[in-house]
């Protein structure tokens, strides 16, 4: 079984740790991961994509054309991906900064959640990427949570590990929405 | 088995390097490859290597033939424009039979081009870009594990056989990640000793010389058939290359590096669809793996090239293939947005297939 | 009997290329001399360059790298660095160093390369035939300033004893000539000093030779001589231009 995601927002969403965290995750539970970051020329604000395989088989191409799966993170990048995703793909939306308009699909299983709001609420903004991969994770269940969680420790900077505790609410925030029906 | 770590493809070119006991490194920034030399100057401080940003291409090759005429193992990374600057000292290189490992994380061009994916380098590469006549060792890895494996290869590659070795791979495996298992290395114990380096005389009575200026009478001729065994030998004996689904493929695709990655999926999607495709990837684009597509054509006569340019590799593979055998070619040229998708490369597999049957 | 002269053993017993009146031999000789004098011979790798001193290996007994034309700074930067405990000189002419090399031999002695870089200056590209050089002289012919340089379009020589000394990497820069006895002295001394500088790691150390072409310039050796005195060295004074303690 391979899984692949498509994961994409605007630089400073922590779209490509999320991106890490979930190959490394992958690693811990002894399967075949890749991870191929690809990001607008700006290093801040610009597009920030990345693609990740988990699987129990050899990975061919790191990239695909149609993802079965998606987190997106913001309007730009729900314009410009929403057309490629497979039908039926899983699809997680942030609704705090996503207003689907036109494009909307209604092929695919879409999650909405105010991910900017739920982070604030758990104190901070940044969480948001945490939050969003725990959800991926509990629906699609191409890792464990448990491994998502092991696998903070080795992509958090050592001077980042203080944080792991609160990173580890928000991926159980982000997977009760899913596990809560 | 060591834990498998997540690792970068041009990260684990540079820990491979380290493993394989190159401590000199001599570079200049050019995206996409600036990790490498960012990673070996903050390791080989450490490890009391030569870690130079040097202030040009052509200094910095220059650099890698003065260290390795002192026999060292040493390396120089960069990305297609400045590999075209390092041509020069690639060829002082080889005309002086040095080893040294020289990476191209290639990118698009022709000129300032763009910084993605490309393997339109491969001509430069295997053809030779510098003047005079000779060849080089060139691997194309296709996975960041290989992307360790073969940097160290290429050492011993390039030791053995005395000449420069290339390492041709783009930002698609240059810049994701996979895991990577650092396997202990141990340097070949019949690799020859460097009797040529140049140490200062010491104990000797006799000098080393190391250089490429051969003006006495039928010198140059012999040393340019020294050469040419070399490269002989190393066809006869280090080809290498992956195959899938040879037995029964009634199409082969093949392609190297990237563009291999993606073809393969495409091979499994058909695959899956009940087509017998098969999978043949050149691992060494110098010496070419012709013995491979030979003995693959002897039942096969179909086959799909794929690369990221508008046809380079496609020559040699049909220079190698049964003469009966059909090369059909796909190839998207390099630039943004012009990565090709498995789909687009099974649509392709559709059209073929069958067609040579 | 006392040996007052004879062939320093750095310097093997072969006749050389050279065309008569060349100073190159001499200059070399002046190298040799400094090897032996430090007892380095032995730990010594010399870069040949590219022009009339790419024969370097056959008449030093040393070690020897051959580089690509200008780029003998880049590479002994390599030796240097691999085998810090070798004593590494280069020897360039003025093509090499001040034309298709200047960017090597700039950064070499930004960085205080630790080692040591001759400098033959003869105002013409000799191996070649006679070309219009970096250091050519204004007004002077060669094959390619027929007409004599023309400053207005070939632009000015080069003072690189000058350009060299100005970088804060380089710790001695010296300019020599060897059309007298007395200037030969005094070369002998800065080389041997050049290469002091290397052995206590003091950095990078640059000597630049004034030399005749007697072929290229279309005189004699005497009349040669005589230019270098008249002509050149008003040009390109004499003198130390760094020396850091």
């Amino acid at each position: 079984m391979t899984h692949d995601v498509f994961m994409t927002g605007f630089g400073g969403q922590g779209v490509l740790m999320i991106g890490n965290l979930l190959a490394y995750a992958g690693i811990l539970e002894g399967k075949n991961v890749s991870y191929y970051p690809s990001y607008g020329v700006e290093k801040r604000g610009g597009a920030a994509n990345c693609m990740v395989m988990v699987s129990d088989a050899e990975i061919g191409s790191p990239v695909i054309g149609a993802p079965s799966a998606g987190i997106i993170l913001n309007q730009a990048s729900y314009d410009l991906n929403i057309a490629r995703f497979k039908p039926g793909a899983f699809c997680l939306l942030n609704s705090s900064l996503i207003d689907e308009g036109a494009l909307k699909r209604d092929d695919l299983a879409t999650v909405r959640l105010p991910l900017n709001e739920m982070a604030l609420e758990l104190g901070d903004a940044r969480l948001l990427n945490m939050i969003a991969v725990g959800c991926y994770a509990a629906s699609c269940q191409s890792v464990s949570l448990d491994a998502l969680k092991g696998a903070l420790k080795k992509v958090l900077p050592e001077r980042n590990h203080r944080f792991i505790p609160l990173n580890i609410q928000a991926i159980d925030l982000g997977a009760a929405q899913i596990n809560k029906g | 088995m060591s834990e498998r770590q997540l690792v970068a493809g041009n990260i684990a070119v540079a820990m491979g390097a380290l493993a394989a006991g190159c401590r000199h490194y001599f570079g200049y920034p050019i995206t996409p490859q600036s990790d490498i030399p960012a990673y070996m100057s903050a390791e080989l401080r450490k490890l009391g290597g030569t870690f130079i940003q040097a202030e040009s291409e052509i200094a910095s090759i220059n650099m890698l033939l003065g260290a390795s005429a002192c026999g060292f193992r040493a390396m120089t990374s960069s990305s297609s424009p400045g590999i075209s600057l390092k041509q020069e000292g690639i060829s002082y290189m080889a005309g002086s039979e040095l080893p040294g490992l020289i990476v191209n994380i290639c990118r698009s061009g022709p000129g300032l081009g763009g910084i993605d994916a490309s393997q339109a380098d491969y001509f430069q590469s295997v053809k030779t870009g510098g003047h005079g006549g000779y060849r080089t060792i060139v691997v194309a890895p296709a996975s960041v594990q290989e992307m360790y494996d073969l940097t160290i290869l290429s050492f011993d590659l390039s030791d053995r056989y005395r000449m420069p070795a290339l390492l041709l791979a783009d930002s698609l495996v240059g810049q994701m990640k996979e895991a990577l298992e650092l396997k202990p290395y141990t340097l070949p114990s019949d690799l020859p000793a460097k009797e040529w380096a140049v140490t200062g005389k010491l104990w000797r009575s006799d000098q080393r010389i190391v250089k490429s200026l051969y003006l006495g009478e039928g010198e140059l001729e012999q040393h340019n058939w020294k050469l040419w065994r070399r490269a002989e030998e190393l066809k006869e004996k280090e080809q290498r290359s992956e195959g899938k689904y040879l037995d029964d493929a009634k199409l082969i695709v093949t392609g190297f590096g990237s563009a291999a990655r993606i073809a393969k999926t495409a091979v499994e999607m058909a695959r899956e669809a009940g087509m017998q495709v098969g999978f043949l990837r050149p691992i060494t684009l110098f010496p070419f793996p012709e013995k491979a597509f030979a003995e693959a054509t002897v039942s096969c006569k179909q086959l799909l090239c794929v690369e990221l340019s508008t046809g380079q590799m496609v020559e040699d593979v049909r220079l190698s293939v049964a003469r009966d055998a059909e090369v059909a070619f796909y190839g998207r040229p390099p630039g943004t947005g012009s990565l090709p998708t498995p789909e687009e490369l099974f649509a392709q597999i559709q059209k073929h297939y069958g067609k040579g049957a | 009997m006392k040996t007052v002269f004879s062939r320093p053993a750095s310097l093997k017993d072969v006749a050389t290329h050279f065309c008569p009146g060349c100073q190159h031999g001499l200059i070399h000789r002046l190298v040799a001399d400094a090897m032996d004098h430090f007892g380095v011979q032995q730990q010594t790798i010399g870069v040949a360059s590219v022009g009339c001193s790419v024969f370097l290996y056959e008449y030093f007994d040393i070690d020897v790298v051959e580089a690509p034309h200008g780029r003998a700074p880049a590479v002994a930067t390599g030796v240097k660095r691999a085998r810090p405990e070798s004593c590494v000189f280069t020897y360039q002419g003025d093509g090499d160093l001040a034309a298709i090399g200047t960017s090597e031999i700039i950064h070499a002695a930004n960085r205080g390369e630790n080692f040591t870089a001759l400098f033959v200056n003869n105002t013409t590209y000799g191996m070649t035939g006679g070309q219009m050089a970096p250091t050519t002289l204004p007004g002077q012919r060669s094959l390619t300033s027929p007409e004599g340089r023309d400053v207005a379009l070939d632009g000015y020589p080069m003072r690189m004893a000058e350009v060299i000394a100005a970088l804060d990497g380089t710790a001695y820069s010296v300019r020599v000539a060897v059309n007298s006895p007395k200037n030969i002295l005094a070369a002998g001394k800065a080389i041997k000093k050049a290469f002091e500088y290397q052995l206590e790691n003091k950095g990078f150390a640059f000597v630049e030779v004034l030399s005749s072409c007697p072929t290229n310039w279309g005189m004699d050796a005497l009349a040669a001589n005589e230019r270098v005195e008249t002509e050149m060295i008003p040009y390109f004074n004499l003198g130390t231009f760094k020396e850091r303690s």
